[in-house]
């Protein structure tokens, strides 16, 4: 079936098989590999992609079911050449060692920044609880986010959504839905 | 980096840092090659059964479909067993065959019985489900001291009673330390299999071409010239046929050590198909199919007098090979396990027998620590028990025991000669940094009013920087352990240096381009590190056992130091001075007393490329190769303190505070080196709390995926506080130890030794690892109700 992603900016029409997984659409169809996978059911969170402004696991969720919404990966979140606040604290803090979950760690880290701006470190170490880290002990990459959520400007380019345009997991999944019945 | 800060020892940011942040990573399954096909292998959900028929008819006319082939196909061209790198010496090894496709009988649920070839990975995949196999089930054994009881089950006919072997370490008089002992105490440790988990499942992506008779393999190792050593043993293309190409891995932690059937399976049928093919396994395909790690059944005994001197230690240890012998299988609980027994204390007399045993479960081998884990909990817990029988303070007995400082050398019971130690000054910075008095007073305070809190102490040390390569051979592993290195200077004053090691996440790209930068006075972004490419690196043995900066680094260091030497020859030439009058400081090749007029090592290089006006007898360009041969391992050592609190009501344990002191000599890279111990301190914890791989009595993997296996969140764990201790090591030019392991080693006895320690009020006196809640739960009532 034929369906339209818009990734990181660009729309992306393509004929698929109704069973292709987002993910694959984003790295068999599309191309980019940065969204990596790491299990088979749904709990690494390597591949955490922002789906309509809201992190979801690209492994679990339907190409078709993102038909006419907007998806940006970590290969689109700089702007314009300039790393978002997040991916600069990342490496300044050595938050990643190996670097196979920072796609997905940094997905998910920007989207609870921005909806917690005064996060703090119990309630980052609780909001990485979908995302798997091997490497690390978690110990830098909570300091990579807290660091990140110091800095945290809400007009900062990288705000891909507008804030009050935010939406839950579970409305964009509902809108999803409402798309692939239309 | 200011001019005057040294890029040795300054937390410099990785350089390998901006493709990974930026989803630019090059994994192996993020690689295509033009008209690549792919593979999927079909698995046996039998732990133990004659493949009595294989019928791929309903799957070959599959949509997509190009080819289903079995293990007969790959023995038909030529293709043997997967080799075994290590034989322990005086040991009666048994090493039996292991078809990449098991051929009559399947030994383990997930070993391979068929490969399907398609257009797109789905089709494969559906494919696969339409190979029909008819399987005629066997006995299955699954424990370790089972299987070499009367009567188990065989998993290889021709290995009776499943021993692979039986291997003993003996030092000193042990019989002798027993019976003179005041206290003998003892327990039978359960050490659980680990399943490893690195976040990149494996992946391995072959293109034969059939024009040069030649391959490429890239593949998810952490070793890609013994790959290509034991692939030219086995697929029977010649070893300068093969190119193993690891790109950026993700994770290892041994997992990616060994050679394994897939990499051969991909090379055949990229053979068979004449085009490119690749294989990625699934997370759960991954738990059945990379190995497993740890999974001993140990019986252990600790002599000691009255005032707490240990007098010996003994030991039985079953290891759990699995089904087949992986790479490195029967050096980890041989070698890298019995010779740690004495830890760091003074052991007079120490003796293990290890049993080596085949079951049919996943294979097992090198899993971060490997063996060392094993050793240093046994004797950690045995140090404890010794102190609880005696009411002694955990620290009392270990600063009772422990070795005393020593810089020449020292030799333990097992034979081993410890580098350099100084174990106390590591101690004490831990007592202090944790409070450990005041934690005592409070811990005394919250036990009085019902409360379990538990301290755990650990004083370890462990061998790594493998290794001598006179030992490697001595100890029947069947390559070297030596390193090389070449530095490579470009006209232009920037800088190649490839490495036979292949980091995969320890930031090696940053710290040997500081080495070269503090060296050499180039900046650290002028340095690029290659490795990984067994095109483009000279011969390494790889990443594993802590080895690839105490190792690497002496070949580093040896290309270095030749390039000063003709860097002074070409400066004296073209400054018109005696080489003797020549000094190079950071960068600059002057004359004695005056600096300012002398020529950058840029000029230097610059002047060897071009080579307008070189000295007599100096040859052009400006590149060094060196090789180095360790005179010894090194031991690194340190303290690690935990506290805990467990739940009385429901045996939730909460980890509370961890404490670890580390000592691997002079730090390159402090930021580095912390990210190695707080990865490691989580790796060797999560054993003792969360991590357990369980099989079934008919040998189904009931943890098999990330749903039953619980490795570590974010939110399980506290804050680490670091602290060092420097004591450098005369076997390498910079005098650095290994740490990528040392975390897991001391972590897993502190944390179980602080559990064990809150339970303590309540008489529990043991809980089999990991420590669930659940386990708890049950050994506080059983205690309570008079059992344990």
């Amino acid at each position: 079936m034929e369906i339209s992603i818009t990734v990181n900016g660009t729309a992306h029409k393509r004929d698929i098989e109704a069973r292709t997984m987002l993910v694959d659409f984003i790295r068999e169809h599309v191309g980019l590999t940065g969204t990596n996978v790491g299990c088979d059911t749904s709990q690494c969170g390597a591949c955490t992609v922002h789906l309509d402004g809201a992190a979801v696991k690209s492994c679990t969720v339907l190409a078709v079911q993102a038909d006419g919404a907007s998806v940006t990966t970590i290969e689109g979140l700089a702007v314009n050449g300039e790393l978002h606040e997040m991916q600069k604290t990342f490496t300044e803090k050595h938050g990643l060692q190996c670097g196979f979950c920072t796609s997905g760690m940094i997905m998910t880290a920007v989207k609870l920044v921005e909806s917690h701006p005064d996060i703090e470190e119990d309630d980052i170490r609780h909001g990485l609880e979908g995302n798997l880290c091997r490497c690390t002990g978690y110990e830098n990459i909570v300091r990579a986010v807290a660091e990140a959520a110091r800095r945290f400007d809400p007009h900062s380019p990288w705000e891909m959504e507008p804030a009050e345009h935010k939406i839950t997991l579970r409305e964009a999944e509902r809108r999803a839905r409402e798309r692939s019945r239309a | 980096m200011t001019a005057t800060q040294r890029a040795f020892g300054s937390s410099v940011l990785r350089l390998e840092d901006p493709r990974l942040i930026t989803g630019k990573g090059r994994f192996t399954d993020n690689l295509s090659r033009p008209g690549m096909a792919h593979m999927v292998v079909v698995r046996s959900p039998y732990a133990h059964a004659l493949v009595k028929r294989v019928d791929a008819s309903a799957a070959v006319g599959m949509p997509g479909v190009l080819a289903v082939y079995t293990g007969a196909d790959m023995a038909a061209a030529g293709f043997g067993g997967i080799p075994c790198a290590w034989v322990v010496p005086d040991s009666d090894t048994r090493t039996p065959e292991h078809p990449p496709i098991a051929i009559d009988t399947v030994r383990y649920v997930g070993d391979a019985v068929a490969i399907v070839l398609a257009e797109s990975e789905p089709q494969a995949r559906d494919a696969a489900y339409a190979v029909d196999v008819d399987y005629e089930t066997l006995g299955v054994v699954v424990n370790a001291k089972a299987a070499t009881e009367d009567g188990a089950p065989l998993v290889h006919d021709d290995v009776p009673g499943n021993q692979c072997f039986h291997w003993t370490v003996s030092g000193g008089d042990v019989e002798a330390a027993f019976s003179e002992a005041d206290v003998v105490v003892g327990e039978t440790i359960l050490n659980q299999r680990l399943i490893p988990t690195a976040m990149e499942p494996r992946a391995a992506l072959a293109d034969w071409d059939s024009s040069m008779e030649s391959v490429t393999l890239w593949v998810t190792s952490q070793n890609p010239h013994i790959a290509r050593f034991l692939l030219s043993l086995d697929t029977g293309i010649p070893e300068h046929k093969i190119r193993v190409v690891a790109p950026d891995v993700g994770g290892g932690f041994g997992s990616k050590i060994p050679h394994y059937p897939e990499d051969s399976m991909v090379i055949f049928a990229s053979q068979k198909l004449d085009r490119p093919v690749k294989w990625t396994e699934t997370r759960s395909e991954n738990y059945l199919a990379t190995i497993h790690g740890r999974d001993h059944v140990e019986e252990v005994e600790m002599a000691a007098k009255s005032d707490g001197t240990i007098l010996g230690l003994r030991a039985k240890t079953w290891a759990n090979l699995g089904a087949y012998l992986s790479t490195a299988s029967t050096g980890v609980p041989t070698i890298l396990h019995g010779l740690m027994l004495s830890g760091a204390y003074n052991i007079p007399a120490i003796h293990e027998d290890v049993y080596g045993v085949f079951t049919n479960t996943t294979p097992v081998d090198a899993y971060r620590g490997a063996g060392r884990p094993e050793a240093t909990f046994m004797v950690e817990r045995l140090v404890d028990l010794v102190a609880r029988e005696l009411s002694m303070d955990p620290v009392d007995i270990r600063r009772k025991n422990l070795i005393e400082p020593f810089t020449e050398g020292h030799e333990v019971a097992t034979g081993l000669i410890y580098d350099t130690g100084n174990y106390e000054p590591a101690l004490d910075q831990a007592l202090e940094m944790f409070g450990y008095e005041e934690a005592r007073k409070q811990q005394a305070e919250a036990r009085a009013k019902g409360r379990l809190v538990g301290i755990g102490v650990v004083t370890y040390t462990e061998i790594c920087g493998l290794g001598p390569s006179e030992v490697a051979g001595a100890v029947g592993f069947g390559g070297g352990l030596w390193e090389s290195a070449i530095v490579r200077f470009h006209p232009s004053g920037k800088v190649h240096l490839m490495v036979g090691v292949s980091p995969h996440g320890q930031g090696e790209a940053t710290t040997f381009a500081q080495i070269v930068s503090d060296q050499l006075g180039v900046a650290t972004e002028d340095v690029e590190v290659i490795y990984g490419d067994t095109d483009q690196t000279p011969m390494g043995w790889g990443t594993y056992g802590s080895r690839t900066t105490p190792v690497a680094s002496g070949a580093i260091m040896g290309a270095i130091e030749e390039l000063k030497e003709k860097g002074i020859k070409i400066a004296a030439h073209l400054l018109e001075a005696a080489e003797a009058d020549v000094e190079f400081h950071d960068g600059v090749f002057s004359v004695k007393g005056s600096r300012e007029e002398g020529l950058s090592i840029q000029d230097i290089v610059l002047a060897a490329n071009t080579a307008w006006n070189m000295p007599e007898g100096v040859d052009p360009g400006f590149e060094a190769s060196s090789f180095f041969n360790p005179s010894n391992f090194v031991y690194p050592f340190g303290t690690h303190i935990a506290q805990v609190e467990v739940d009385p009501e429901t045996g939730e344990i909460e980890f509370q505070r961890y404490v670890a002191v580390d000592d691997c000599g002079p730090i390159i890279n402090p930021m580095i080196v912390e990210g190695q111990i707080h990865g490691g301190i989580v790796q060797g914890a999560a054993q003792v709390l969360w991590e357990g791989a369980h099989y079934d009595d008919d040998g189904n993997l009931l943890t098999g995926s990330l749903m039953d296996y619980a490795i570590p969140k974010a939110e399980f764990l506290p804050k680490f506080e670091l602290g060092k201790t420097e004591t450098p090591t005369p076997v390498n030019p910079l005098g650095v130890k290994g740490v990528g392991e040392t975390g897991t080693i001391g972590s897993t006895p502190t944390v179980y030794n602080a559990v064990m320690d809150a339970l303590a009020p309540l008489g529990v006196k043991q809980v089999h690892m990991p420590l669930t809640p659940e386990r708890l739960w049950r050994a506080m009532r059983e205690a309570q109700q008079g059992g344990n």
